[in-house]
């Protein structure tokens, strides 16, 4: 008798792999099955007509995208500082404000804004945003300082400047210009925010393939002091990272200021730092540096908002709404600490070693 | 005789994902004896440590510890503590910042109340007992290695341990520490406790061991009383070689002369860690610092590839004057740097083995033109087999990897960008004796064939006396001499060493 052999798989989950973005596909999954169990037509999507006339796809899933847009762009730069300097930036929402004071202050120097202006005021806000990022760069990278610590000064005084580049509470910016930025642009179905984070993701993803960018960020994360001896410059790949998360900032803030049509340097990108960290997270990457995923970044950051869209839909009181997105964040974090999944992979090779064997069995 | 037996293990199966760590191995160790537990590295004899231990969770077999009725149940570190199986790893795992005492007591108290003066107290009594120099009240950290060594057995000892892991206990000390250690390790013998001492130094083997178990590959080779198997022989078990194979593998007489032109040259070189020096390396030559650990042997050829801050000094390159003030100077100089201390400064370790070879070269590359990811593939494949690297695959994490194979790692990155001057502090540091010849090998090769100038260190003066054609010695962090020619033996090494004035 010649018995089958049975084929031995041997898969454990793995960080870096697909194993990592595990546990927020699950996530996302759940999510999205609750909703359409709940409501059917949860996801549904139609056409409708906004204010200005235009027609544009409208529905929970086209909000719930849109919507956490600046989150998943400002999610992608925080991967990156926190994978090359093992550490957080919590000042990413206050130099939102500051940002998005540089884009108002210059469009406004012009009598009348045009598309010229708006461009000047796109790059001044990100070359603003750059220079106030390298200074926390350099507190981390050269005087190496906690992320956190030196994050935390211009977490502090981050709104009170924005305040004083205005001089006043809210400027407006009325103009087709900006509504087409922050909402949709005439004649295209799909809010604006969404391409600006595909675009993000897109330079970001020439960056890696062009540039060593990846292994240096990563190296340096693991162990510096090989990184050097390699002939790697670990304050300047960790400065780099900084500089990318300033242009990240920057574009979230334009998205954030074109939606409203104004600017308020209270509420632009508040709280959002906490939501990039959690999303960096979520999306199973190490806060201790080293090993890192971007995708995961960004599903963090959809898995953040759908989890607010969804209990807004369920009549949630707005008091409650953190309250909920704790409890729910908490199992998600929890399900992908390293204690889990190290008993999930156990399981998962017993129940196969279990097939084997009785595969084994069943063919002497 | 097995009524003796503190500790028997019997058809041990351990089984990771694509290899058989172990393989039925049976393990006995007695009341009052050292037993070496000796193998090359990926053997597994950290799998069976860890598995007694509890660290991993055995596949098959059966563990028997005296005093404990029936087969023992460990499924985690704090079962095997309780039962009487204590380990000292060779980092030290104890809080440097604390005292003595607290280091010996901590997370011992019964109770909520904590009488750290009564902790003192018998601290005090148990390291005069044992013979340990060091006070209640100082500082861990303020000891010399040894003795923190010391005071983490001793703390094992008061647990009533019966069985003491001792895992390569003896790589960061000089001889007179070692000894120390050694005379601790027959004190606590001749009271009965029973120790698997591991290690790769095949002398302390003997000096000390009442018996030796061999395993190879995951299996067991054997259990043999020390003065049954003399030491080539062990050698020979633990590469699963005969005695002929191994004569064959001899060095001699493949020295190679070196060419005229000078390759690097230094005046009055000086770090922030070393003092100014002079030297220079010929074409093709391979040369060695030698010298006591904390001699700055280390610190020169870290100065000398910029690794610290250089702070003076005037270097050539082929007879160029060439500004090394950082690695990356060095590297485009043509210079490689195999780094003494492996895990801190050598592997990146969750990095992929294709990503940790190919980095230097990657680097050296610069940053705007990385290789395609079917150039690195091939060559992390051309090099996996040159040097024959044992891994699972090349994308695994090079963490995961034997030391000796993480050490081969780090050579093939440097060998990769084909430097013309290739520094090796410790290459053979804790790894086999198969890998350590086929190391040395490899560094009279690449001088004969490849005309690569090399500097060697090495703790063992028996591997420089038959890899370097030239020995600078090194005390008190100056040159104090240099040996050629005749004047390379081990006697002459140690003279100039302790302070005769001979070979200047």
């Amino acid at each position: 008798m010649t018995g089958a052999k049975p084929k031995t798989k041997s898969k454990t989950i793995k960080s870096g792999g697909l194993g990592q973005l595990l546990i927020p596909l699950t996530a996302l999954a759940i999510l999205v099955l609750f909703n359409l169990i709940r409501d059917p037509a949860f996801f549904s999507i139609e056409m409708a007509t906004n204010n200005s006339g235009n027609s544009v796809l409208s529905g929970n899933l086209i909000s719930i995208i849109d919507s956490a847009s600046a989150l998943a762009i400002i999610s992608m730069g925080m991967t990156l500082v926190t994978a090359a300097c093992g550490g957080q930036d919590i000042s990413v929402g206050a130099v939102g404000a500051i940002a998005g004071s540089f884009f108002v202050k210059v469009i406004k120097a012009g009598d009348t804004i045009t598309a010229g202006s708006v461009i000047l005021g796109m790059l001044a806000c990100i070359l603003a945003t750059i220079a106030f990022m390298l200074f926390n760069g350099t507190l981390v990278a050269y005087f190496r300082i906690q992320p956190m610590i030196a994050t935390l000064i211009l977490f502090s005084c981050g709104r009170s400047i924005a305040y004083w580049i205005n001089g006043s509470a809210t400027p407006q910016l009325n103009s087709p210009i900006i509504q087409a930025m922050g909402m949709t642009i005439p004649g295209i179905p799909i809010p604006t925010p969404i391409f600006a984070v595909a675009l993000v993701g897109l330079i970001l993803w020439l960056v890696f393939r062009f540039t060593n960018l990846r292994l240096y960020t990563q190296s340096v994360g693991i162990n510096q002091g090989a990184a050097r001896l390699n002939g790697i410059n670990p304050p300047a790949v960790k400065l780099l990272s900084f500089a990318l998360l300033g242009v990240c900032v920057a574009v979230a803030a334009v998205i954030g200021v074109s939606r409203l049509g104004q600017l308020n340097h209270k509420t632009l990108l508040v709280d959002i730092e906490m939501d990039a960290i959690l999303a960096v997270a979520i999306g199973g990457n190490n806060l201790g540096g080293g090993k890192f995923r971007l995708v995961g970044s960004v599903l963090g950051a959809y898995i953040i908002q759908m989890l607010t869209t969804t209990l807004y839909a369920m009549n949630v009181a707005p008091v409650n709404v953190k309250a909920y997105k704790a409890i729910v964040i908490i199992i998600i974090v929890v399900a992908g600490s390293p204690v889990i999944k190290s008993r999930l992979t156990a399981m998962v090779n017993r129940f196969r070693a279990g097939r084997v064997a009785a595969a084994g069995k069943g063919a002497e | 005789m097995q009524n003796d037996a503190v500790l028997t293990m019997r058809g041990i199966s351990k089984t990771f994902p694509g290899t058989r760590a172990l393989d039925r191995v049976d393990f006995t160790l007695r009341r009052g004896e050292i037993h070496a537990l000796m193998g090359e590295n990926g053997a597994g004899k950290s799998t069976l440590i860890k598995v007694l231990t509890g660290v991993y969770e055995k596949d098959g077999g059966s563990i028997w510890v005296d005093g404990t009725e029936g087969e023992a149940h460990i499924h985690s570190p704090q079962d095997a503590q309780q039962i009487g199986i204590s380990t000292v790893y060779q980092e030290i795992t104890l809080c440097p910042n604390l005292t003595v005492a607290e280091n010996m007591f901590i997370g011992r108290s019964e109770g909520a109340v904590v009488r750290w003066k009564d902790y003192e107290k018998k601290a005090t009594a148990i390291l005069k007992n044992l013979g340990i120099p060091a006070r209640a009240r100082q500082e861990l950290s303020s000891c010399s290695l040894a003795v923190q060594q010391m005071v983490a057995i001793a703390r094992a000892v008061d647990m009533n341990c019966k069985v003491l892991i001792l895992d390569e206990p003896t790589s960061s000390l000089d001889d007179k520490e070692v000894e120390m250690l050694f005379s601790l390790m027959r004190d606590l013998k001749s009271r009965g406790v029973g120790i698997i001492f591991v290690t790769h130094f095949l002398e302390q083997v003997y000096e000390v061991s009442d018996r030796i178990t061999v395993l190879r590959n995951g299996q067991l080779v054997g259990e043999f009383a020390v003065e049954d198997l003399p030491q080539v022989e062990l050698v020979a078990k633990m590469m699963g070689k005969n005695l002929n194979d191994l004569e064959d593998m001899q060095l001699a007489g493949q020295k190679h002369e070196a060419g005229e032109e000078v390759i690097y040259q230094a005046e009055g070189l000086s770090s922030s860690d070393s003092r100014p020096f002079d030297f220079q390396i010929r074409k093709g030559e391979v040369n060695g610092f030698t010298g006591l650990l904390g001699s700055g042997r280390s610190e020169s050829v870290r100065a000398i590839f910029g690794a610290d801050r250089v702070t003076g000094g005037k270097v050539r390159v082929r007879g160029k004057e060439t500004r090394i003030t950082k690695p990356h100077d060095a590297m485009k100089a043509g210079i490689g740097y195999l780094p003494e201390d492996r895990k801190k400064d050598g592997i990146i370790a969750d990095l992929s083995v294709r990503e940790n070879i190919i980095l230097a070269m990657q680097v050296m590359k610069g940053f705007f033109h990385p290789m395609s990811r079917a150039q690195m593939e091939a060559f992390a494949d051309e090099y996996i087999n040159a040097l024959s690297i044992k891994t699972a695959s090349r994308e695994t994490p090079v963490g995961s990897l034997s030391g000796g194979n993480q050490q081969k790692v780090i050579l093939a990155r440097w060998l990769l960008t084909h430097p013309d001057y290739l520094i090796l502090d410790e290459p053979t540091r804790g790894i086999d004796v198969g890998t350590k010849l086929e190391i040395q090998k490899l560094v009279l090769r690449l001088a004969a064939e490849e005309n690569m100038s090399i500097t060697f260190i090495s703790s063992e003066i028996e591997e420089m006396l038959r890899t370097c054609s030239r020995l600078i010695v090194m005390r008190d962090r100056n040159i104090v001499g240099e040996l050629t020619g005749d004047q390379l033996t081990q006697a002459q090494v140690m003279k100039t060493i302790a302070g005769g004035e001979q070979g200047v």
